[in-house]
């Protein structure tokens, strides 16, 4: 694992329907993870699984720890490096879509999706 | 133009029955934990029938099933799995139609395309493999005379197949095609945003197939898909979707040491050279097809031609060619006959592509074309469409780097060979490319300089059985639609076999 591009810049975060629904897969999974998907399909979106389930290693980093109220602990949000070479320029939230998702992302079965929104960092 | 009738309703030429459980051992098995969801058509947004939701007891069932059908037919003569193969093809093409409007209705495709492409191909490929493991040979090589190795091909046993939604039947053809040939049982789980048409694929084919030799087990990926993709008892698991998930398969796949293949999609370069633009001829107007190619299918194609690469010194006048080309696209009711881009497969899918849209914006890309989500009105209101969409900006930005998935393409200028070598090359993937030039030699050479699979050389979107098709760099591992896929799906077994007497004189 390396470290995260820049502790002082937060360059991830979550929308307040994304974090309610992060508290509800808690609920019924325990501690989360994020994994930011790149690729055709269900690509292009972040992936949630139990902490632990997808084995980050040193070809990942770690984004950004989203602290959520009312979870004791934050959900760790990773991509891999080389995707982020071309995504470092912009801000990403996790938002949530009504949709059938798919991958073994946690959320699908409850109708609803992740999704990613983007803005630009500033320089 | 006509319109087929929308499946279920006076005039239809098939219907989806109200509620699918699971195809396990040859019979249809309720979910044990009791568990449905709803599936609906991206046409309209309404659901048109429901679906098992499959828990890890419903996938041990199906493995069980399928460990019990495949002994006997891993023994069955090349030549009857063979003639299994082509009794599918035959029933499929008996139903070519009722299989091109329930696929289109299922994913929103046009049927112009199923009926003309999805479906045929689909037929084809059942009859490739046949032909394919009629002729397979094994081998022999006689070491000294009187040692000889012998190479036999055995099947692997039970396999998992995870199907993705973009073309359901054609996707699951690619499959199951090679692995039945090999002589393996399959569990098979479709998509959860379209798993009704290889039910009813299954509908017409069911009484050709041994009892438990295919499986199908519904749900979503986190409660169906990983149990599958974890089993110790599957001798392989075959993969189509994205890099985090293709990641998670190897990984639990090497939890338990068994191979993998996996097609992870892409960010495809379609290089237009300046000779394109020498004559205004036939090439000239195939060329101009070819760049609007990004549209095929929704650009929900791992092979989208999503990033044009137009040289300079016809940059402007090409691109206005393409302008034009793009801007006459029909776009409508997938079951009308004259629709050439219908809707996205789920509502997720359009989100996605609005958000880079957005994003594309923001890093200054120019909205040459559509940009916005298509409002059809009446009933398709509720359906999930996109207008066909070309961007101009650079190969650092987003919109040229991931996969949006929907009918978008990026378009930027190159100056010469070596710049459109490296524009090309500039990204994580390496699945589909297209090279198009009136220049044999450039076209050779640009082919083999692209770090990619396929190289569409003055063509695009042509998938035609005996054409290896798989990723470079991070889109995949493995080769599908060729004969070289039955090595994917076959064990070796080597009999080193001594006609001597004599010992060898070591003890």
């Amino acid at each position: 694992m390396e470290p995260g591009p820049s502790s002082a810049t937060e360059r991830v975060a979550v929308t307040e329907a994304a974090a309610q629904l992060l508290r509800e897969l808690t609920g019924k999974h325990g501690p989360l993870m994020f994994h930011q998907s790149g690729g055709c399909c269900d690509g292009s979106s972040p992936m949630c699984y139990g902490r632990g389930e997808f084995r980050t290693g040193s070809s990942d980093i770690l984004l950004g720890e989203l602290e959520i109220d009312g979870l004791p602990e934050p959900v760790e949000f990773w991509m891999s490096a080389s995707q982020f070479a071309y995504w470092s320029h912009t801000h990403l939230t996790v938002d949530v879509v009504p949709g059938r998702g798919s991958g073994f992302s946690l959320e699908a079965p409850e109708g609803v999706r992740f999704l990613i929104r983007s803005r630009l960092l500033e320089s | 133009m006509s319109r087929y009738a929308a499946p279920g309703t006076d005039g239809a030429l098939m219907s989806y029955q109200p509620r699918y459980d699971h195809w396990i051992g040859g019979s249809y098995v309720a979910p044990k934990q009791g568990g449905y969801f709803e599936n609906p058509t991206p046409v309209t947004g309404q659901p048109f029938t429901e679906i098992a939701r499959g828990t890890a007891e419903d996938v041990e069932r199906a493995i069980d099933a399928a460990h019990e059908a495949a002994p006997a037919w891993g023994r069955t003569p090349p030549a009857e799995r063979a003639q299994l193969l082509n009794q599918i093809a035959q029933r499929m093409e008996g139903h070519l139609e009722e299989l091109a409007v329930a696929e289109s209705w299922e994913n929103g495709k046009p049927v112009r395309e199923t009926l003309a492409a999805d479906i045929p191909l689909a037929i084809d490929h059942f009859r490739y493999f046949a032909a394919a493991i009629r002729s397979q040979e094994g081998s022999l090589s006689q070491l000294d005379e009187d040692t000889v190795a012998y190479h036999f091909h055995e099947p692997l046993g039970v396999v998992a197949q995870i199907i993705p939604w973009n073309f359901p039947i054609l996707m699951a053809a690619w499959k199951l095609a090679p692995a039945l040939a090999a002589g393996n049982a399959v569990v098979l789980k479709p998509a959860e945003q379209t798993p009704a048409s290889i039910h009813y694929w299954m509908s017409l084919v069911a009484d050709l197939l041994p009892p438990g030799v295919v499986n199908i087990v519904n749900g979503f990926g986190a409660e169906a898909g990983k149990p599958l993709a974890s089993s110790a008892r599957v001798a392989k698991v075959a993969f189509t979707g994205e890099t985090t998930t293709g990641r998670l398969i190897m990984q639990y796949a090497s939890e338990n040491l068994k191979p993998v293949t996996l097609e992870l999609g892409g960010k495809s370069p379609n290089i237009f050279f300046e000779d394109v633009s020498a004559d205004r001829d036939d090439f000239y107007d195939k060329a101009l097809e070819g760049f609007t190619m990004f549209a095929l299918n929704q650009g929900e194609v791992c092979t989208c031609p999503s990033r044009a690469l137009i040289q300079r010194s016809h940059y402007r006048d090409f691109l206005d060619a393409g302008i034009e080309r793009t801007e006459a696209i029909a776009q409508g009711h997938p079951l009308d006959t004259g629709t050439m881009v219908g809707a996205q497969a789920s509502n997720d899918q359009l989100e996605k592509i609005l958000s880079y849209l957005d994003i594309g914006r923001q890093e200054g890309a120019r909205v040459l074309t559509g940009g916005t989500r298509a409002e059809l009105g009446g009933e398709l209101e509720g359906g999930y469409y996109v207008r066909p969409t070309i961007l101009e900006g650079s190969n650092r930005m987003r919109v040229f780097q991931e996969e949006i998935f929907g009918p978008v393409v990026s378009v930027t200028e190159f100056e010469d060979f070596d710049d459109a070598v490296q524009l090309a090359n500039d990204t994580l993937y390496g699945l589909g490319a297209g090279v198009w030039t009136r220049d044999g030699s450039r076209a050779y050479r640009a082919g083999r300089a692209i770090q990619a699979g396929r190289v569409w050389t003055n063509c695009y979107h042509a998938y035609p059985a005996h054409a290896a098709f798989g990723g470079y760099k991070q889109s995949g591992i493995g080769r599908e639609n060729h004969q070289m896929m039955l090595d994917h799906y076959q064990q070796t077994k080597n009999l080193l076999v001594s006609y001597a007497p004599q010992k060898m004189g070591l003890f």
